[in-house]
């Protein structure tokens, strides 16, 4: 047990004593720390990230996704849940409890749309939301991917071109104004400017 | 006695018969389809032959002429993902009065604001509400029957 103690103290009193070495120890506990701090997050990050974890909550949207351009296309890229949306702010105990009893903890959390007629119900609302918060940020989500100043209008369609010179590239309208339910089915629209 | 012996003499030489002409070999041309060609190719009924690619619609096309009076016209890009559903129409989101002239699409005819009692009304009639009904879009994909249509001379 002593020489524990006096381990300790010894390593105590070269941390204290302002050598070279205590530097160098003290840099490397603080890149070890870091290091071990920024593998847990991307783990936490990773799991909040993957189409299984969303659909512990949301498992009509994934299914639905599925029939869209952006689970399948010609040259195989993919934009996931993540790519598009923020997803919650998760702690990363929420996340291990998630996929340690999905259904039980989703049950809990997802009272406002644990059943089709409460997600009917609660679609509009929460489609809503995400474009307001498109609109915000100028579809920021979708301009990581398209990049409007590298949009080939020789290769577009017509009928893309004409909206895309014009309403696009004027700044009046963001890409979320035309691509709702670019990859989801629409809640009732008949509420919504331009639809009915 | 004897009128029996022949009679069960001449029904097992019937049946005995009748058993050697169907037990007789397929020749090659039968192989359960009497080796008659089809649509479906020489494929035997049985077996399930590998379907065609799927046709491909093109993103857009020049507006396809109608090729009788009334036609419902074809509708010349693709539709990939367009919702047609009690929650929405993504087609009337172009082609509705108020949205075809800044959209560059074309209006939709006065025919789909009537209903059943002829009786016209201010916004689509219902019975007008799914486009897909009778408008649909073209693949580039032959007949698979030649046949001798020819359009009405009045569009010609
Ligand atoms: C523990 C369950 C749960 C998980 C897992 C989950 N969500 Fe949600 N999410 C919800 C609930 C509940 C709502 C509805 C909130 C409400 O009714 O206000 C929601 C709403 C949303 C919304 C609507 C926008 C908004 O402002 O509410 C989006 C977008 C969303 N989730 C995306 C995701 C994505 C992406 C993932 C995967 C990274 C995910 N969710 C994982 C429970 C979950
Ligand atoms: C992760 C990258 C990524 C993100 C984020 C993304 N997209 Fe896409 N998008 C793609 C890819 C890849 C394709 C398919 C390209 C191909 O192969 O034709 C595509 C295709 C499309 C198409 C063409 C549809 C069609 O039927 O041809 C539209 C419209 C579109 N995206 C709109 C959006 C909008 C709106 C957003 C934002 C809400 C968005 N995208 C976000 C990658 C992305
Ligand atoms: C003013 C309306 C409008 C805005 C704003 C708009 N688009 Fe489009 N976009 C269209 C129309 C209309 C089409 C053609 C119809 C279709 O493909 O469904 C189209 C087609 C596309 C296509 C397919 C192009 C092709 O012809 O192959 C992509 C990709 C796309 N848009 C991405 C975007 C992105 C990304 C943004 C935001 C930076 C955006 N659009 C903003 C109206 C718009
Ligand atoms: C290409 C971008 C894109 C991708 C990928 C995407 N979303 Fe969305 N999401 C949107 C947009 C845009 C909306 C706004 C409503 C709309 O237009 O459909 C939305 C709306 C939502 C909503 C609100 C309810 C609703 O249906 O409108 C939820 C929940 C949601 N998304 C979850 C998900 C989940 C889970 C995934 C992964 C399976 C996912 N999203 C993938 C763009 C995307």
């Amino acid at each position: 047990m002593k020489w524990i103690i006096n381990a300790l103290k010894g390593f105590w009193g070269i941390l204290k004593s302002p050598s070279k070495a205590a530097v160098g120890i003290v840099l490397f506990m603080g890149f070890a720390g870091g290091l071990m701090f920024w593998g847990a997050f991307n783990t936490g990050m990773e799991a909040t990230n993957t189409e299984e974890f969303c659909s512990g909550c949301h498992a009509p949207i994934v299914a639905e996704i599925q029939e869209t351009i952006h689970y399948a296309n010609r040259s195989g890229v993919r934009a996931i849940c993540s790519d598009c949306h923020v997803p919650h702010a998760w702690t990363d105990k929420i996340v291990r409890k998630v996929q340690a009893s999905k259904e039980l903890f989703a049950y809990f959390v997802t009272q406002t749309i644990n059943t089709p007629e409460k997600f009917k119900e609660r679609r509009a609302h929460l489609a809503e939301r995400e474009w307001a918060r498109m609109k915000k940020n100028d579809s920021l989500e979708c301009r990581n991917c398209h990049n409007f100043e590298f949009m080939d209008f020789s290769e577009q369609s017509p009928r893309s071109v004409r909206q895309h010179s014009t309403a696009l590239a004027n700044g009046e309208n963001t890409c979320v104004d035309c691509h709702k339910g670019i990859a989801h089915n629409l809640p009732d629209m008949h509420k919504v400017e331009g639809w009915q | 006695m004897k009128k029996s012996i022949l009679l069960t003499l001449s029904i097992t030489l019937t049946l005995i018969s009748g058993f050697t002409f169907s037990e007789e070999p397929a020749t090659g041309l039968d192989r359960g389809i009497g080796g008659v060609e089809s649509l479906r190719g020489d494929t035997e009924l049985e077996t399930t032959r590998p379907a065609d690619p799927m046709k491909k619609v093109p993103r857009d096309q020049v507006d396809i002429e109608s090729s009788y009076v009334f036609q419902p016209p074809l509708i010349p890009h693709h539709i990939r993902h367009y919702e047609v559903s009690l929650n929405a129409n993504k087609c009337l989101s172009c082609h509705s009065w108020t949205k075809a002239k800044q959209m560059g699409a074309t209006k939709i005819s006065v025919t789909h604001f009537i209903n059943r009692n002829d009786e016209v009304l201010a916004d689509v009639s219902p019975r007008r509400y799914f486009c897909l009904q009778c408008h649909v879009t073209q693949a580039d994909a032959k007949p698979l029957v030649g046949n001798s249509f020819e359009r009405v001379k009045s569009l010609q």
